[in-house]
């Protein structure tokens, strides 16, 4: 049996889901045998690939380039999964909705910068406002037990009940 | 012979409660409420408390009278949906943002939305420019994180006679005000005794000085209080 593709994708967020990721320690194992990591900010791969099993979005759409990746990702992912808050609820990084990039920018810095960064979308999105989300895993970060228990279950061809596994925060 | 009622198919024996919510959780069904406190006056804006009474549709049972005969289920597909809806619309309504607020981990809100299963808001966010009133000496009020249960406004008029707080606005519009909507902190009839913060089921109302997580809520001292109201001393 060839093994599954699973992408991870860190968009406006704080890469705490990642580091929860990372924190479900041995449990990694069990996944890595019947999985393959084909992109993400753990591994080296440039390009978003096609074929992709299953994607952890982690990070709200907060920028033009999150939006180009975001419907990229969707494109090429058959199960695309909103992980942890600032990708269920746009969280922190939505914080700043409601005040105009450009005076956003102006408060932060004193010449804001252009060249190399992406311009603000006007407001920071939950995922499933902009692409379609086929599971979401909320928590900041969700727990590593809820992580390894949503990857056992996906590939196993199962739908994960998080009943009672996660919370918003 | 006892009037009775049926809950879920079971008899249950009438025996003086104000409202259907009461004998509701006289035969042990836990059904939840935001805006509704035994003590204080009966409010009925959160509808989380609602059920389907035969031959009347839903209704809120927390201001449902009881009457003998009636047949009440207290969870159907269609209440479970509308309960869901309720509570999404809330998320949506303000800026919640669990993971930043005092209250996470002992928020109302936070811990029914989990309750309910609820992992994403299906309704846009509507993202309110709202403000915090820092203006008290020990308190905060973060509009952001009200869900206008009012629980604190019938707290401070009902249980410590001082009715700092009121509700003003429709739909939307509805904010938390203090006095005629003047600053917390200039209030004349505020007593700082707090009890509108610890009846308070979200973040909204908190002491000064707590960080993310810190801050818990200790409602049992206003039950008790509003108890014995009227009680000569």
């Amino acid at each position: 049996m060839s093994k599954a593709r699973i992408a991870t994708v860190w968009l406006d967020g704080c890469s705490g889901c990642h580091m929860s990721l990372l924190d479900i320690d041995e449990g990694i194992l069990a996944i890595a045998a019947k999985a393959d990591l084909v992109y993400g900010p753990l591994v080296d791969a440039q390009e978003f690939p096609a074929n992709v099993d299953v994607t952890l979005v982690e990070g709200a759409v907060s920028s033009q380039d999150d939006l180009k990746l975001i419907n990229k990702v969707r494109k090429n992912t058959r199960v695309l999964v909103s992980l942890g808050d600032c990708a269920v609820t746009a969280n922190v990084p939505a914080m700043r909705n409601g005040i105009p990039p450009k005076a956003l920018l102006a408060r932060i810095y004193t010449k804001p910068p252009t060249d190399g960064v992406p311009a603000l979308l006007k407001n920071a999105l939950p995922v499933h406002e902009v692409v379609k989300v086929d599971l979401h895993v909320p928590g900041c970060p969700p727990k590593p037990e809820a992580i390894g228990f949503v990857l056992g279950e996906l590939l196993e061809g199962r739908k994960p009940d998080l009943a009672g596994k996660v919370k918003f925060g | 012979m006892q009037p009775t009622l049926t809950i879920d198919g079971k008899t249950v024996v009438i025996e003086g409660e104000r409202n259907l919510l009461e004998l509701i959780r006289k035969a042990n069904i836990d059904l939840p409420t935001f805006c509704y406190h035994s003590e204080l006056s009966v409010y009925g804006a959160c509808r989380l408390c609602i059920v389907q009474i035969e031959g009347r549709g839903i209704q809120g049972a927390c201001s449902t009278p009881p009457e003998p005969g009636l047949k009440v289920q207290t969870t159907t597909p269609e209440i479970r949906e509308i309960r869901r809806i309720a509570v999404e619309l809330l998320f949506s309504e303000r800026n919640h943002v669990c993971s930043v607020c005092v209250s996470n981990n002992h928020c109302e809100l936070q811990t029914l939305a989990a309750k309910l299963g609820i992992t994403n808001i299906r309704y846009p966010y509507s993202y309110p420019k709202l403000k915090a009133d820092l203006s008290h000496r020990r308190y905060v009020m973060d509009q952001n994180r009200c869900i206008l249960c009012s629980r604190c406004v019938r707290t401070c008029a009902e249980v410590e006679g001082a009715h700092v707080w009121d509700i003003a606005g429709r739909g939307v519009q509805s904010r938390l005000i203090a006095e005629l909507c003047q600053p917390w902190g200039t209030s004349r009839n505020c007593t700082d005794c707090g009890k509108c913060v610890q009846s308070c089921p979200t973040g909204a109302l908190a002491e000064k000085g707590y960080a993310v997580e810190e801050m818990t809520k200790r409602s049992e001292p206003i039950t008790r209080l509003a108890a014995h109201r009227g009680a000569s001393l």
